[in-house]
């Protein structure tokens, strides 16, 4: 378990870093897929398995290769020439400090982590969806609904450039 | 004697495992699973390269590869030296890292794939609670692989290439996955392994109770196939490649053994979406007819494979490949639909079944039927008369 999670959190936490370092944009396309990927065993480490699969099917196969096509889309995404650093860093830094702390401030404060530590739930896929579809029907309508309407805007604005031509 | 010979695999990998200290069983027990797995696909990609070729060659009237080996039999070796002995060329300006990852990415995860398949009664390496999430979650890392290769070459051509192929596979994944989703409906599981006990038993005493054999699972097993057909860019759907256009896709700055790595993850994405295929829909391992049930379950499950392999190769030699535009509305606007209906046709049968009175069972025949050859038909026919058949104007070419 312990070396596992290590490779798991390594892989995660060395794919962030390189989607954040690396000069050329593809390349961080492809190590945001390798944290996805360690992302991915770890939640196959806490017993988690349907969201793990998920987590890959959803990430490694549509998310990263919609950030990939967007990216080729865009010009100059291979200029080599501009600083790694980007001008705001300090506030970025702040903003980052201030958001990850304030989560790590909640998760240790919060009941789950300070009660007795409760025995690993066995949850299997249909409980899993049996809860989804029923006492939380709503939420997932409603990241639907927000999903469809970011899809029809999408279409909205790729119709209004084709107008213009 | 006959659950002797049904069970002497699995037989054979416990005596082995038995043999070994106990702190290793686990270990040897894997090893065991996923080396078999290799070493049966492995070969099995071998002779498909060699029926393919002598299969294409009977339908085109000459006799095929027959000089390496009794009947060519040999060939698919030689192929193989041929293979590791070329020279293996790697484009000044391509990304050296990406561009020898990405014949790996293809592999991996595919034979990854094989090991929530039922390949016999108890024969499965592993059986996860969402093991169908599984094989699509293997599955959708090739598309990385394909775009890996495409954007690495640092060729027009081969990231054109790799553009189409994705769109193709993202465009075909959906109305894939929405075809087995009847299933897991109907069965309450995503456990493969649960998917091919629910068709145990037989209809009338002697007729499997496969779910090919309801309105629904008709339907899904033909889109399924279809769709698999184009997910394992086969023939008529083989567009990536193109020797007019686009020369060989995404591989084209492959040589020597990548390709050939390519062109066994493609092989073997194939066998594992046509065993799919046959878990789901065909009953996995178990006989169709009750009297046959002594000849062993892999049997039968490589039997049914072998079937899929044929019809892929037929398929290939008999009908004319798509172009790229016919090949998306094909998705989008006819498979799409009538897997969305095909879903609700699987809810309906599932609520039908406890209909009782007189002539229930022939009702509700033919109401899921007709939810499913009514929209074929109307839509096959709408799709067929907004065809504009004409001169073909070349926009930029006159």
């Amino acid at each position: 378990m312990g070396t596992a999670f290590c490779i798991a959190a390594l892989l995660t936490l060395l794919g962030g870093v390189g989607s954040m370092c690396f000069r050329n944009l593809v390349h961080c396309a492809f190590a945001l897929a390798v944290s996805f990927v360690g992302l991915a065993a770890c939640y196959l480490l806490l017993g988690a398995e349907f969201v793990g699969f998920a987590q890959v099917l959803v990430y490694v196969g549509a998310v990263a290769i919609l950030i990939v096509i967007a990216m080729l889309l865009t010009r100059n995404i291979e200029s080599k020439h501009e600083p790694l650093v980007a001008g705001g860093w300090v506030m970025g830094v702040c903003v980052a400090v201030l958001a990850s702390g304030s989560l790590i401030l909640c998760v240790v404060n919060s009941s789950v982590v300070q009660g007795p530590v409760s025995a690993r739930p066995t949850m299997s896929t249909r409980a899993l969806g049996e809860q989804l579809m029923g006492d939380y029907v709503m939420a997932l309508e409603g990241i639907g609904l927000l999903l469809t309407a970011s899809l029809i805007g999408a279409v909205v604005i790729a119709l209004r450039e084709k107008e213009e031509r | 004697m006959t659950t002797g010979l049904d069970q002497i695999f699995v037989a054979l990998k416990h005596w082995v495992v038995s043999l070994c200290p106990t702190g290793w069983q686990s270990i040897v027990s894997m090893v065991i699973s996923a080396g078999a797995i290799l070493g049966v696909f492995a070969s099995l990609f071998g002779l498909t390269t060699l029926l393919e070729r002598k299969g294409l060659g009977r339908i085109q009237n000459r006799p095929g590869p027959n000089r390496v080996g009794p009947f060519g039999l040999l060939q698919p070796l030689a192929d193989g030296l041929k293979m590791l002995t070329k020279e293996d060329i790697v484009p000044r300006s391509a990304d050296q890292l990406i561009h020898f990852l990405a014949p790996v990415t293809m592999v991996v995860p595919v034979v990854l794939a094989y090991a929530v398949l039922p390949l016999g009664r108890n024969m499965e390496a592993v059986d996860f609670d969402a093991g169908l999430l599984f094989f699509f979650a293997a599955g959708a890392a090739t598309e990385m692989a394909v775009f890996m290769a495409g954007w690495s070459s640092r060729n027009k051509y081969a990231l054109l290439g790799a553009m189409r192929a994705i769109a193709q596979m993202v465009s075909y994944e959906v109305p894939m996955i929405l075809s087995s989703i009847t299933v897991v409906m109907f069965v309450g599981s995503m456990s493969l392994v649960q998917i091919v006990e629910s068709q145990s038993g037989y209809h009338w005493g002697w007729l499997a109770r496969w779910h090919a054999f309801t309105p629904w699972g008709f339907a899904g097993l033909v889109l399924f196939v279809v769709s698999a057909t184009a997910e394992a860019n086969r023939s008529p759907f083989d567009i990536p490649e193109g020797e007019s256009e686009i020369i060989a896709g995404h591989l084209i700055e492959y040589s020597g053994f990548k390709y050939a790595l390519f062109f066994l993850g493609e092989y073997l994405g194939l066998f594992s979406l046509s065993a799919l295929g046959i878990t789901l829909f065909l009953g996995g391992w178990h006989a169709p007819v009750v009297w046959l049930e002594w000849v062993p379950s892999y049997a039968w499950f490589f039997g049914k494979l072998l079937g899929f392999i044929a019809f892929f190769i037929w398929v290939r030699g008999t009908l004319p490949r798509l172009r790229t535009d016919q090949l998306m509305n094909f998705a989008w606007k006819f498979m799409l639909p009538l897997v969305l209906i095909n879903l609700g046709t699987a809810a309906l049968w599932w609520y039908t079944g406890s209909w009782v009175f007189m002539g229930a069972a022939v009702w509700r025949w033919l109401i899921c039927a007709a939810m499913v050859v009514v929209p074929y038909a109307v839509l096959g026919r709408v799709m067929f008369e907004r065809r504009h058949l004409g001169p073909r104007t070349y926009r930029y070419a006159s």
